[in-house]
């Protein structure tokens, strides 16, 4: 069995493109694309790694990564965010509550590659 | 006023208006020349007794503008002999400071206008989403060697769909931004929106009406001062809302409604008790105090019968809509389908950040309620922020600002399709 990475967008043509090409790099790709149960989903997965877009309906990709580090189970868990702006303040606010790596969209297939094969070695 | 002369008297005899005097008087209008010499000889004070409230308003900007720059090494011991002696400079200078932070303001608004924006933060994330979706869609398609037949046409709809969107997202961007180029008042398209410009540009408060002088002044003076009421239509809906503050100032005046909310806080229906007076004039009136008095920003909203929206005081963090009307689920209209039962509920805006926020509804009739005719209902909504950290007593209600940018989809408020979800 491959890595397992949980994908949460709420773009289906994204979830879709990004589970494809993880999928043909070896990855289990579950999704999920609401915000409000996003983390329940989490902890429910245990995935090896999290892709989490920043606006979801329900809550905001913020406000659950930092659910998901106030629990023991997944305070370590390696964190790709994802989000439409890519200003300086976006990007402190994700590093601030724990984001491992921050990604602007519009991005390509190469970046969010290489990024997952660092964050899941 | 001074020596017992009535404004309205005084202002006819050195022929201005009874509004215009009072901006004088408050210092918010400086004179000089004719009209000074005027004033002074008809109240019989020497010139320099009126110019001693300006020149204080003078020295406290000049200390702003020092203090904004403290690199600059202006004097501070010099500054009341430079206003003395250089009194056009200081004017200049003090004009110039205001004008600077005019500008900063404009500025601001500006560089933020897509956190302010709702419509233009959603239609941006819409189409970047949707480049994001075909960007990763055609790299599959140009580097996947070997592709099978169902997923390449899988890729291929996914694209076409996607570019449509694009197309259709650009196209109403495009439309709403030339709907809101120039300058601000031209972006004033009704009425309703000049009278909101008006209490936005006044915070909501105004002084002049405030305390026993309220009913002295001249209100048709004071509105046709205000250039944002272009039309007849605003300044008539001005009129009413200024007549009706002037009622509710008396009911609750400024200096012992301070008192009281020192006594019983943000309590709506311990302060009605107090002033002997109904939920919605405490709630209107908790609005027109500034928030040094409120000690936390307030909120309020109201509509009448048909829904629509007849007065919008916004609250950081607590969108209304700019176009088209609100989410249903706001408490506000459940407040309408239920005249005189009051509501508290805690909400929270789905997709916006997650802040919560403490309302308290009511409808109540307007004007006279008889059996001769039907009774007509305008509906309250006064919201306030929930702190930090503290913990809701009960349940919390996901609500939107208004159906077109609205992430929640299966809410069965739904007017429209949402241009966050379902494309335009």
């Amino acid at each position: 069995m491959g890595k397992h990475v949980l994908v949460i967008e709420d773009e289906p043509n994204i979830i879709e493109a990004i589970s494809f090409i993880l999928s043909r790099d070896g990855w289990k790709v579950d999704t999920h694309s609401n915000g409000h149960d996003a983390a329940d989903v989490v902890f429910a997965k245990s995935p090896d790694l999290l892709i989490l877009d920043v606006m979801l309906p329900g809550a905001s990709g913020y406000e659950i990564l930092t659910e998901l580090r106030a629990q023991d189970a997944t305070r370590d868990l390696p964190v790709l965010m994802l989000t439409a702006r890519g200003q300086t303040k976006d990007r402190e606010m994700a590093e601030k509550i724990g984001a491992s790596r921050f990604m602007t969209k519009p991005f390509s297939n190469a970046e969010v590659l290489e990024v997952v094969r660092e964050l899941v070695p | 006023m001074m020596l017992g002369h009535r404004q309205a008297d005084l202002a006819k005899e050195v022929g201005i208006s009874a509004s215009y005097l009072n901006l004088i008087e408050h210092n918010r209008r400086r004179i000089g020349g004719k009209l000074l010499l005027a004033i002074a000889r008809s109240l019989g004070v020497e010139p320099s007794a009126l110019t001693e409230g300006a020149e204080a308003q003078l020295i406290a900007t000049l200390r702003e503008a020092r203090a904004a720059d403290p690199g600059a090494g202006a004097e501070q011991d010099a500054l009341e002999d430079f206003a003395g002696r250089f009194p056009g400079w200081a004017q200049l200078l003090e004009r110039r400071h205001r004008r600077v932070e005019e500008l900063e303001r404009t500025v601001e608004t500006l560089t933020d206008r897509l956190t302010h924006d709702p419509h233009l933060a959603a239609a941006l994330h819409e189409m970047i989403s949707t480049i994001t979706s075909i960007r990763s869609t055609a790299g599959i398609l140009a580097e996947t060697r070997e592709l099978e037949p169902e997923w390449r046409d899988r890729f291929h709809r996914n694209i076409n769909e996607d570019s449509n969107r694009l197309a259709n997202s650009a196209t109403a961007l495009v439309s709403y931004l030339d709907r809101t180029e120039g300058d601000g008042e031209a972006e004033l398209s009704s009425p309703q929106d000049e009278l909101d410009a008006f209490l936005s540009d006044s915070s909501f408060h105004m002084p002049l009406l405030e305390g026993d002088a309220g009913d002295d002044v001249d209100i048709d003076g004071l509105i046709e001062q205000q250039k944002v009421l272009q039309s007849s239509a605003a300044r008539a809906m001005a009129r009413n809302y200024l007549k009706r503050y002037v009622r509710d100032a008396q009911t609750m005046p400024l200096s012992a409604t301070t008192e009281a909310l020192a006594k019983y806080g943000l309590d709506v229906s311990a302060l009605a008790r107090h002033f002997q007076t109904d939920l919605v004039t405490v709630m209107r009136r908790l609005a027109e105090m500034p928030d040094s008095v409120t000690g936390v920003p307030v909120g309020l909203v109201s509509c009448d019968a048909s829904g629509t929206m007849i007065f919008r005081k916004a609250l950081d963090g607590f969108m209304l809509p700019r176009f088209g009307a609100a989410c249903p689920l706001w408490p506000l209209f459940r407040a309408l389908s239920r005249p005189m039962t009051p509501f508290s509920e805690t909400v929270r805006q789905v997709g916006r950040g997650g802040g919560l926020f403490r309302t308290l509804s009511i409808a109540q009739p307007v004007g006279e309620v008889s059996f001769d005719a039907p009774s007509l209902f305008e509906a309250y909504m006064l919201i306030l922020p929930v702190p930090t950290g503290e913990k809701p007593s009960g349940p919390v209600d996901e609500i939107g600002v208004t159906c077109r940018i609205c992430p929640k989809n299966s809410c069965p408020g739904r007017r429209e399709p949402s241009i966050l979800t379902e494309g335009f």
